[in-house]
């Protein structure tokens, strides 16, 4: 039971958006698409749906080839990152609509309308239309009207990405409540890693069109098997410095030994790649064994309550991200530390060799 | 002094573009012969013969009823066709869309005058000479492209995502084009509408060609009158004043959508 995407491709003008794509969403899961602007995800979603045809492959759903069958037939509610909204409605037909259509008797429809709009907190809004809304508020009603047919398969294109901060930050709470109580398959798609891991469920990794990975979101983000996979699971990107491992001892990137202790341990002799996030620098030591890294500040940049600052290495450069407004003057040098135990080691072809011990409070900051 | 400047200047631009409109209204309230014995600046001796000439003789009134026939018939007709070709034009993309978008506007690109001689011979042939289908058909050579020209500038502003989401809704597409879409293009429709109603209201050479006396407009009764009774300038101003009235009556009622229209930049 459930969604099963076999050997999917989409070729749209001779330029290919989804590649042999193999899923299976189960009945009742909570699924987040995870990938940067342009990696399929909409594509799939719209595939998925049954907007577009697939240009080679099959969706099975519950066990029957849906691939070529009308979007009208389908049991499928979607919500698009515009608010989409029929203007001409006030916000109780816009929900209402779906219903209406499936020829609910009145009482019913009320009832559940009214439900709805209470869980998405809209009760006082019912009779104006979409345009007198803010954005929430819209964006709230086009979920609304997703929800209240529950059909078996719920899609989220990006739903909060236009909104404001706070906005954001109060439906996704919402949501999370929402998609708990809900028997169908709900897909998600997201840039952002956070709220992939604030989602939890499973998680679809996507790059250009292909799948780097699929498992359970918190597992995913602790042992990212390609360094592209960790990379798009990270924001900003994981860092990755040139690392040789020779006669029992490690160098990273210019000259900077690191103990090969803990998964370090069992590393063959050979080139790697070690990969570690910006959330896992610091800017002084925090502990017994933690490394110094020394560059040369390239940029800081603000952004909200945190500081990013763009760090030259060598031929290599990484990423800082401090809690907190630090103003740092370009060209100036500065040492940061990170904790050998935080270190993903990739090898030179980008598969993981060895990923930190996954310790839940570890995770510090996501 | 620049707000006087400016209303002075408003004020000129006014009077020269009413004093023709006025001249008609004065010849109008005025007899034949009044008219041709003395000149006035505003007529002495009132008088509404003239009008009431038009509404009580079925030769005259009967042509404004012919073309209120003919140009309800054309603006639906084009409607009905425009607006299925817009919407196909709008959302989909076919083999040489773009060159039959364009060649639907190169259909106003040649003087009416060209098609006239072919029409008169295929309408006769087809025994249609003379009835308000007719020139209601012959009109929408002109009106349709332009129709659909207007109507998917207004189709192409809404999101196709509205669509995509009434049919996720379990919309069927004559619900959804008819209860949700028309009702997103309304000013569309209503500036269409009147653009389809004037060109329709004003053309005279083929509503003049395709007639005799079943479905002859006023228009085509004016200009064939001159010579008949001789030169009844009164009659003839009379007629002219309630010829101006419909289109002015229109452009009153859709002065608003054809503002947002001006505004979407495709009228």
């Amino acid at each position: 039971m459930g969604l099963k995407i076999q050997n999917v491709s989409k070729v749209v003008g001779g330029e290919t958006h989804l590649r042999q794509i193999d899923l299976v969403f189960e009945t009742g899961s909570r699924n987040v698409l995870l990938g940067r602007t342009l990696s399929g995800k909409t594509s799939l979603l719209r595939i998925m749906a049954g907007l577009d045809r697939p240009t080679s492959g099959k969706i099975i759903i519950d066990g029957q080839d849906m691939t070529g069958v009308s979007v009208r037939k389908r049991s499928v509610a979607m919500v698009y990152q515009q608010f989409i909204n029929y203007p001409s409605l006030s916000v109780y037909n816009n929900i209402a609509s779906p219903l209406k259509i499936g020829g609910m008797p009145k009482k019913e429809l009320d009832r559940r309308v009214r439900e709805t709009a209470e869980m998405l907190h809209l009760e006082g809004m019912l009779d104006r239309i979409p345009a007198e809304l803010s954005g929430g508020q819209q964006q709230r009603t086009a979920i609304a009207r997703a929800l209240v047919k529950e059909a078996q398969l719920l899609l989220l294109d990006e739903p909060l990405v236009n909104l404001d901060y706070k906005l954001r930050e109060e439906l996704r709470v919402d949501l999370q409540e929402i998609f708990r109580k809900r028997s169908a398959i709900v897909v998600y798609t997201t840039t952002e890693p956070s709220e992939a891991l604030m989602l939890g469920g499973n998680v679809v990794v996507l790059d250009e069109g292909r799948v780097l990975q699929t498992g359970a979101t918190a597992m995913v983000y602790q042992r990212p098997e390609t360094l592209r996979a960790a990379e798009v699971f990270s924001d900003p990107p994981i860092n990755a410095l040139d690392s040789a491992v020779t006669h029992g001892g490690a160098v990273m990137g210019d000259n900077i030994p690191v103990p090969l202790t803990g998964h370090l341990g069992r590393l063959a002799d050979g080139a790697y790649r070690f990969a570690f996030r910006s959330n896992h620098l610091w800017l002084s030591s925090q502990e017994d064994g933690d490394i110094a890294i020394t560059g040369k500040v390239e940029l800081a940049e603000i952004n909200g309550s945190e500081t990013f600052i763009y760090v030259h290495h060598g031929k290599s450069a990484f990423v800082v991200q401090q809690e907190g407004v630090h103003p740092f003057s370009m060209g100036n040098e500065i040492t940061v530390f990170i904790n050998p135990k935080h270190l993903f080691v990739y090898d030179t072809a980008g598969q993981l060799v060895a990923a930190p011990q996954a310790t839940g409070p570890s995770n510090r900051r996501e | 002094m620049k707000i006087q400047k400016r209303t002075f200047a408003l004020l000129f631009y006014f009077v020269v573009l009413i004093v023709p409109i006025y001249w008609m209204l004065n010849m109008s309230l005025r007899s034949n012969a009044d008219i041709m014995s003395s000149f006035s600046l505003y007529p002495s001796n009132i008088t509404f013969e003239n009008y009431i000439k038009v509404f009580t003789d079925p030769t005259w009134y009967s042509g404004y009823i012919n073309a209120m026939i003919y140009v309800s018939l054309n603006t639906v007709m084009s409607l009905a066709f425009a607006l299925p070709a817009a919407y196909a034009f709008s959302r989909f993309k076919f083999l040489g869309d773009g060159q039959m978008f364009f060649w639907l506007l190169t259909n106003r690109m040649a003087p009416p005058a060209v098609f006239l001689l072919p029409y008169f011979q295929l309408y006769s042939t087809v025994n249609l000479i003379d009835t308000h289908i007719a020139v209601a058909l012959a009109h929408c050579l002109f009106n349709v492209p332009l129709a659909v020209w207007i109507l998917e500038g207004f189709m192409s502003g809404i999101p196709k995502e509205i669509d995509e989401t009434a049919f996720i809704d379990g919309y069927s597409f004559p619900r959804f084009f008819f209860t949700l879409f028309i009702p997103l293009i309304r000013a569309g429709v209503g500036v269409t509408a009147f653009f389809c109603f004037m060109f329709s209201w004003v053309e005279l050479l083929f509503a003049r060609t395709l007639t005799v006396t079943e479905a002859k407009p006023i228009v085509a009764t004016m200009t064939r009158t001159i010579s008949a009774t001789g030169l009844d300038w009164g009659l003839l101003a009379a007629n002219g004043i309630l010829t101006i009235v419909p289109g002015a009556l229109v452009i009153w009622f859709v002065r608003n959508h054809l503002a947002k229209g001006f505004a979407l930049g495709r009228v």
